[in-house]
C-alpha cells in the first residue's frame, strides 16, 4: 500500500521535472532555432539522468 | 524520398501484423476445462517472459484431449555440480518448472525450480518445500547453461560479426558499401560524429569509437529482438546491463587521467575542509552512482516496455466479458499496436542515451583542464583573465 503511493509520488516528482525540461528546451529552441540540435542533446540528457533517479526510486521501492 | 518511406512504413505495419498475432497465441493459456483465473494467468505469464528461461518456447496450448503441446525447441544445460560438470539438453525437465520431473546424471539429480535449477540430495526422491516454498533438500548450482537470453546474445553477436566484418570487406573494394551495409553506414558515422566526436573530444575520441559502436548496435539490436515475438528479454536482464555498465565503469576509471582523479580526490578551487566530504560523494558517484544509473534506466526502461505491451495484449481476455470478443480483440490490437510502435522508437533512444552517457563518462576522465582552472599557490582557483564574452556575440 504504502509502496503504490511512493511509486505515485515518485512519477508526479518524474513528471513535473520531465515537464521543465521539455518546457524550457521547447522555449529555448523558439527562441534560439539554430541552436536546436545541441539543446536537444542536453535535455535528453538531462531527461535520461531523471529518469534513472525515477527508475531507480521505483526499482528499490519495489 | 516520399516512396522510400511509404514503402518501409508499409513493410514495418506488414511485419507487426504478422507477428502480433503469434504473441497473442502464446497467451491462449486454458487451464483443463475447470474455472480458469484470468488475472492470475495473465501476471504468471507476463513473470514469465520478464524472467529468462531454460528453453526456447515459442507458443504452447492444451489440445481437446487435454494434453499440453509446447512449441519450441530446447537449449543445453550446462552445470557445475558438487561432482563435476553435468551437461543435458533442457527437454528432459519436460516443460516442468516447479520440481515435479527428476533428472539424474551420472549420480547427481537435478530438479527445476522456477526457472532455477537445483541440485537435490543423493538419497532424494522428490523435492520437499518449506512453508516459503523454498526447496528444502537441494541446493542451487552453479549454472552456465544457454539460456534464451544467452542464446539471443550469441545470434546478435554472430550477425554483428557478419553484419559489420562485411561492411568493412566493401570498403576495401570501393567506397560506397552495398545492401545491409547501407542502413549501417550512415548510423556508425552517427555514434561516431554526434556522440564520441563531441563528448569525448577531437584529441581521444578514435581510442574509444570502437566500444561505443559496439556497444550502441548490441544494446539497439537486442532491444529491437526483444520487440518480436521471439520473446527475448536480454536487455531486460539486470545480469545483461550490469556486464554492460561494468564495461563502461572499467573503460573510464581505467583511462582517467591525472586531472580526472585530481577533481574526485582533492577538489581544487574549494576550501580544504569540504575537500574530503566531497571526495566521498565523488567516489561514490564515480564508482557506484554512475555505473548503477546506466544499468537500471536500460533495464527498468526495457522491462517495463515489455510489460506495458504484454498487459494489452491481455486485455482481450481481460475485458472479455465486459467488450465482448470482437470489441476487446480489437482495443488490445489497436492498443498494443501503437504502443509498439512507441517501443520501437524506445528501443533507439535507450541504446543511444547509453552511449551517449558512455561517451560522457569517458570524456569526463579524458578531459584535460590545461586551458581552464589556473591555480596559485595554495590550490585555489584563480578566474581566467581571458574574456570570453566575445565568444558569445
Amino acid at each position: 500500500m504504502y509502496n503504490l503511493i511512493g511509486a505515485g509520488l515518485i512519477v508526479i516528482g518524474a513528471g513535473i521535472g520531465l515537464g521543465q525540461i521539455g518546457g524550457k528546451a521547447m522555449e529555448g529552441i523558439a527562441r534560439q532555432p539554430e541552436a536546436t540540435g545541441k539543446i536537444q542533446t542536453a535535455m535528453i540528457i538531462i531527461a535520461a539522468l531523471l529518469e534513472g533517479l525515477a527508475f531507480g526510486a521505483l526499482f528499490l521501492g519495489k | 524520398m516520399m516512396k522510400i518511406f511509404q514503402q518501409s512504413f508499409k513493410s514495418l505495419a506488414l511485419v507487426l501484423l504478422v507477428f502480433l498475432p503469434v504473441s497473442i497465441f502464446a497467451l491462449n493459456e486454458g487451464g483443463d476445462g475447470g474455472q480458469v483465473d484470468t488475472k492470475k494467468e495473465v501476471e504468471d505469464y507476463i513473470l514469465h517472459h520478464i524472467q529468462d528461461s531454460h528453453d526456447f518456447s515459442l507458443f504452447s496450448y492444451t489440445s481437446e484431449e487435454g494434453e499440453r503441446k509446447h512449441f519450441g525447441f530446447p537449449l543445453p544445460v550446462i552445470l557445475w555440480s558438487s561432482d563435476g560438470l553435468r551437461t543435458f539438453m533442457s527437454s528432459e525437465f519436460h516443460h516442468n518448472d516447479d520440481g515435479h520431473v527428476i533428472v539424474e546424471k551420472d549420480g547427481v539429480k537435478f530438479a527445476k525450480i522456477h526457472s532455477k535449477i537445483y541440485e537435490l540430495d543423493a538419497d532424494a526422491s522428490a523435492v520437499n518445500f518449506d512453508a516459503e516454498h523454498h526447496a528444502t533438500n537441494g541446493h542451487k548450482v552453479l549454472d552456465f547453461s544457454i539460456t534464451k537470453s544467452v542464446f539471443g546474445v550469441l545470434v546478435i553477436g554472430l550477425l554483428m560479426l557478419f553484419w559489420f566484418s562485411s561492411l568493412a570487406r566493401q570498403y576495401k573494394k570501393k567506397q560506397i558499401p552495398t545492401g545491409f551495409g547501407r542502413v549501417l553506414e550512415p548510423l556508425v558515422l552517427y555514434v561516431r560524429d554526434e556522440i564520441a566526436r563531441p563528448n569525448i573530444g577531437e584529441k581521444h575520441y578514435r581510442k574509444f569509437t570502437g566500444y561505443l559502436l559496439t556497444v550502441f548496435f548490441f544494446i539497439w539490436f537486442l532491444n529491437l529482438a526483444g520487440l518480436t515475438p521471439l520473446g527475448f528479454n536480454v536487455t531486460g536482464q539486470l545480469a545483461v546491463t550490469a556486464c554492460l555498465a561494468i564495461f563502461t565503469l572499467v573503460i573510464y576509471t581505467v583511462s582517467g587521467n591525472k586531472d580526472y582523479w585530481m577533481h574526485i580526490l582533492w577538489m581544487p578551487g574549494v576550501p580544504v575542509l569540504i575537500r574530503p566530504v566531497l571526495a566521498i560523494i565523488e567516489l561514490a558517484g564515480a564508482l557506484i552512482i554512475k555505473p548503477f544509473s546506466l544499468l537500471v534506466r536500460l533495464f527498468a526502461n526495457i522491462s517495463a516496455g515489455h510489460i506495458v505491451v504484454m498487459s494489452l495484449i491481455a486485455i482481450m481476455f481481460t475485458l472479455k466479458e465486459s467488450l465482448g470478443v470482437v470489441g476487446a480483440t480489437g482495443l488490445s490490437f489497436v492498443l498494443s499496436f501503437f504502443i509498439l510502435l512507441i517501443e520501437v522508437l524506445v528501443a533507439f533512444l535507450q541504446a543511444y542515451i547509453f552511449t551517449m552517457l558512455s561517451a560522457l563518462f569517458i570524456g569526463m576522465a579524458v578531459a584535460e583542464h590545461d586551458h581552464e582552472h589556473e591555480h596559485d599557490d595554495h590550490g585555489h582557483e584563480v578566474p581566467d583573465a581571458q574574456d570570453v564574452r566575445g565568444d558569445f556575440i
